[in-house]
């Protein structure tokens, strides 16, 4: 157990912030980074110790997050379109000058399918290689790639669409 | 003028900066050539840089206490609490009632008591057990030099107790300060991370002591001594941490003044 507040303490920021991004409400994030943690110590022995323990944690927060999504769909609720979320539960810190191209960068982000999204996040913010992507998804590497491209592509879409139509406006609004 | 072709894959991986020097200098031609793929793989590489930029400040926002490591594996263990209270009520009774605890702890001597080495044991076990970054000085793999140290200040030949038996294994050791002089601090800890602590101490003049189980609020140990040594260990206030501990010295104990 020594091992494991060795290996799992300084994983912690990062699972807060693949939370974060996943479920873009930094209180919900927490909660399922508290629930991740809660089973990684109960589990903590039925590893495997040849896999990599950052996959693993990241395997589990994901599937946790996954299942509480479909959960909430199921009930009616989640995903407020960006526009309704109070600033403050926003994933991103609203002192971090959350101008408008960042503003367009989450909107486009959240527009995504979810499995590109997570693939998306996992290899450029979590820095996770692409066979640890597939391992904390379960997926081969080549839908790894495949997602990956189709994520970039859509982002860029998506961004070029939103500061087409919302650029004027926000520069009306000064 | 490309020796072979340049996959997606290749593209996303220079985005990623994943290539080795061959292939990206290989990637790198073709995006000199191609102006359209140029453009799209800077673009992408911008976006790459924007998403980081996005998250990065929640990494480097300090983790939150309900996200603390040890509070959680604590708090799995804190529900069994009231279990600990039936068991300190049963020890009452077999030792007789809570006037024979407690002034059987407060027996003046040249060591402070039996209750005085609980004390200073519980003292060290908050101050060490929770510290994550150096409980001890000296770890496991020293067992031998950990010997010659507390056998040296403590003027006497000090065993450093094997309770593997009771799933504890030694993570090591250091020398602490107590108005009673040098004492020997061993930390423990099992499977799930556990620590417990064991203080040992000069016991001067006190005489055999019989094992005396102590309770501070939320921490728990049980002190003795012999052969001039006082013994204290110390766990988190869970039945669960102390009994096989317990035993395992009982055990010992008996195997002692039998051999």
């Amino acid at each position: 157990m020594q091992q494991m507040m060795l290996l799992v303490e300084p994983l912690i920021p990062a699972l807060r912030r693949y939370a974060a991004a996943l479920t873009r409400d930094r209180s919900d994030a927490d909660d399922l980074v508290q629930d991740t943690l809660e089973l990684v110590i109960a589990r903590w022995h039925q590893r495997r110790d040849d896999g990599s323990v950052r996959s693993w944690l990241f395997a589990i927060l994901h599937n946790l997050a996954m299942s509480r999504l479909r959960q909430s769909h199921r009930r009616g609720g989640a995903h407020l379109p960006l526009d309704d979320v109070d600033e403050a539960s926003l994933a991103v810190p609203p002192h971090q000058e959350a101008g408008p191209q960042r503003h367009d960068l989450l909107r486009a982000l959240d527009a995504l399918p979810e499995e590109q999204r997570s693939v998306l996040l996992l290899v450029t913010v979590e820095g996770l290689s692409y066979a640890e992507t597939a391992e904390v998804l379960g997926v081969p590497n080549g839908t790894v790639m495949s997602r990956l491209s189709r994520a970039r592509d859509r982002m860029i879409q998506l961004m070029d669409g939103e500061a087409a139509t919302r650029r004027p406006v926000l520069r009306r609004l000064k | 003028m490309n020796e072979r072709l340049i996959s997606e894959n290749d593209l996303q991986a220079f985005v990623d900066d994943r290539l080795g020097p061959d292939s990206r200098a290989e990637v790198e031609a073709y995006l000199a050539e191609d102006a359209q793929a140029g453009t799209r793989v800077a673009r992408l590489r911008a976006l790459r840089d924007d998403l980081r930029g996005a998250f990065a400040p929640i990494a480097a926002e300090p983790v939150p206490p309900q996200l603390d490591l040890a509070r959680l594996v604590a708090a799995r263990r804190r529900p069994r609490v009231s279990a600990w209270q039936g068991l300190a009520a049963a020890l009452l009774l077999t030792v007789g009632g809570l006037g024979g605890w407690i002034a059987r702890a407060a027996l003046p001597n040249g060591s402070g008591g039996i209750s005085v080495l609980a004390q200073e044991a519980k003292t060290n076990y908050v101050v060490y057990a929770p510290d994550r970054s150096r409980p001890i000085e000296l770890a496991a793999t020293d067992r031998d030099e950990i010997t010659r140290w507390f056998s040296a200040r403590l003027k006497r030949p000090v065993a450093v107790p094997d309770l593997s038996a009771a799933g504890y294994h030694l993570l090591g050791g250091r020398l602490v300060a107590t108005d009673h002089g040098p004492a020997g601090m061993l930390m423990y800890d099992d499977a799930q991370g556990t620590r417990v602590v064991m203080l040992i101490r000069s016991f001067g003049e006190g005489g055999d002591v019989p094992m005396v189980e102590h309770i501070y609020g939320s921490i728990a140990g049980c002190a003795w001594a012999r052969k001039g040594l006082g013994y204290s260990l110390v766990a988190a206030a869970d039945p669960e941490v102390l009994q096989p501990l317990v035993r395992e010295i009982r055990r010992r104990e008996a195997a002692d003044a039998h051999g």
